[in-house]
């Protein structure tokens, strides 16, 4: 767990650079996170993630890509256009939420 | 008189009515366990059968041979669950009302839920080894194969025995060698995780094992269909991987009815509590074994270990007292390396597979993530103690819960 300064505050964060405090996030982080990963978020991003966002409010996970998928209503394909080649990775990491465990 | 019903008589389903038919008196409580067929499959067989190691006869037997005395075998297969109404409708019209709900209907492969999957190339050149049939019918096509790309594939996690398609592709390859043929075949494990495996140390263990094979790993590979006439794997980035044979791990899904019912979640698994594995919705419904949506290995391990606790747990709760043992997500797995050895990973939710020895610090016998001998005539002894020791409910000599005794993290670092 080390300290990250962004847009001016500091924030927690795990060696991954994962946000590990749920409160600490809101849209202007979010708009920094994805510029970190190449990312311009657009208002289909912002759907997916506050979707990711509540749906972790309620669960207490990070959502899988087919959660994401049947229960947010974007489909699978939008997920990899929206954020290329690691999806699941890049939403849970620009949402400020924990990467998602593949259930092992 | 109470009602306590079991819905599948599986490996968790079978474990919970022996653990709990001593535990509750029959004089206050019928017990009563519904399943769709009669015989029951020792699943951790499956993977022997494709190399001709175990027959098919060897890994099933009746499952009225492992229901006790004093519990009704239904059979039957279950249209819904009406939670409100403390009733369980099967599709032959029977209703079966309950005061104590168990699910524990597993997870079922489903490859008609990849589009191209069960098209005109099933079980020619696509195979699955997660049922009988499919194993049996890969068994048919290995035994006469000539060589070309094999890919061993994994749609989806999380899926029963994670470590099962490594197995798989660690067996392939002595299989391939004995067979004189490895030379003509290119051997290829495709998963959609970053890694051989999740757990990092684990993964590092397992993909250095792919290497010294030869095996090439694909990772990060989400699949959006199978080309059947391409004999190619599509991904939803637009990736592909040709193959000549198909050896591939389906989507895994809950029940149906438990869809039907309103009790599942995106993979039709019941939400619980992951230390006690009762409902989120319903105090008086459970969810035993893979039917769960637990954060672990989708294994007879975790199920035998959970179970343990919730026998113990179960009979406070009817009585209306708190439950105190607390699940921690213990899950052990042999892993065949092929030319007789084998690994074993211990862990939880929380801590990782580590090396070491097991049980017994230091003097094992079984060795944590390192291939031996003794492992893999474990591994296989396992299955008599399945149907001996596991599924009549007594006790393995193994601690329900992890204990970090005897394990090292020095060697998290290699």
């Amino acid at each position: 767990m080390t300290l990250a300064t962004m847009n001016g505050q500091d924030v927690h964060v795990d060696d991954e650079g994962f946000l590990t405090e749920y409160d600490e996030w809101d849209h202007e982080l979010a708009k920094t996170l994805a510029a970190n990963i190449g990312i311009e978020l657009t208002d289909a991003h912002m759907n997916v993630l506050e979707f990711l966002r509540a749906d972790y409010k309620e669960q207490g996970e990070t959502a899988t890509l087919r959660r994401v998928t049947t229960m947010g209503g974007t489909p699978t394909k939008e997920l990899f256009r929206l954020f290329p080649k690691k999806p699941a990775k890049k939403m849970a990491y620009i949402a400020g939420l924990p990467k998602p465990v593949g259930c092992v | 008189m109470k009602r306590m019903l079991v819905l599948g008589a599986g490996t968790a389903g079978t474990t919970v009515v022996n653990k709990l038919r001593p535990r509750l008196d029959k004089r206050e409580w019928d017990i009563t366990i519904v399943d769709q067929d009669a015989v029951h499959h020792y699943q951790p067989g499956y993977l022997f059968v494709p190399f001709g190691t175990y027959s098919p006869e060897e890994i099933v037997r009746p499952r009225e041979r492992f229901i006790p005395p004093g519990v009704e075998l239904v059979e039957g297969e279950i249209d819904v669950v009406k939670p409100d109404e403390r009733v369980v409708q099967l599709t032959n019209g029977t209703v079966l009302d309950y005061d104590q709900l168990v699910i524990a209907t597993g997870v079922t492969p489903r490859p008609d839920q990849t589009p191209g999957m069960v098209d005109e190339e099933w079980r020619r050149s696509i195979f699955d080894f997660y049922t009988l049939d499919g194993a049996v019918a890969l068994r048919d096509a290995l035994a006469t194969w000539n060589g070309g790309r094999l890919v061993v594939h994994i749609t989806e996690l999380p899926i029963k025995c994670p470590v099962a398609p490594l197995e798989f592709a660690f067996l392939a390859d002595a299989f391939l060698r004995e067979r004189g043929i490895r030379d003509r075949v290119e051997l290829v494990f495709v998963t959609p995780l970053d890694g051989a495996f999740t757990k990092p140390i684990a993964s590092a263990r397992l993909g250095g094992m792919l290497d010294e094979r030869g095996i090439v790993l694909e990772t990060d590979f989400m699949i959006e269909r199978v080309d059947p006439s391409a004999k190619t794997l599509v991904s939803y980035d637009e990736r592909e991987i040709p193959f000549d044979l198909l050896v591939t791990v389906p989507v895994n899904m809950g029940a149906e009815f438990v869809a039907r019912s309103g009790l599942g979640d995106e993979l039709n698994c019941v939400p619980v509590d992951k230390h006690t594995l009762l409902s989120t919705r319903y105090d008086n419904i459970f969810a035993v074994g893979d039917a769960a949506d637990l954060p672990i290995s989708k294994a007879g391990s975790t199920a035998h270990f959970s179970i343990e606790l919730f026998a113990e747990n179960f009979v406070h709760h009817v009585k209306g007292e708190p439950m105190t043992a607390a699940f921690d997500g213990h899950a052990n797995c042999f892993v065949e390396a092929g030319d007789g050895k084998a690994l074993l990973l211990d862990f939880n939710y929380d801590t990782q597979p580590l090396p070491g020895k097991y049980p017994l610090p230091v003097v094992g016998p079984f060795s944590l993530l390192e291939a031996t001998t003794a492992n893999h005539w474990g591994k296989h002894a396992f299955k008599w103690a399945y149907w001996n020791v596991l599924l009549p409910g007594r006790r393995l000599p193994l601690p329900a819960l992890m204990t970090t005794a005897g394990k090292t993290r020095e060697e998290v670092s290699q």
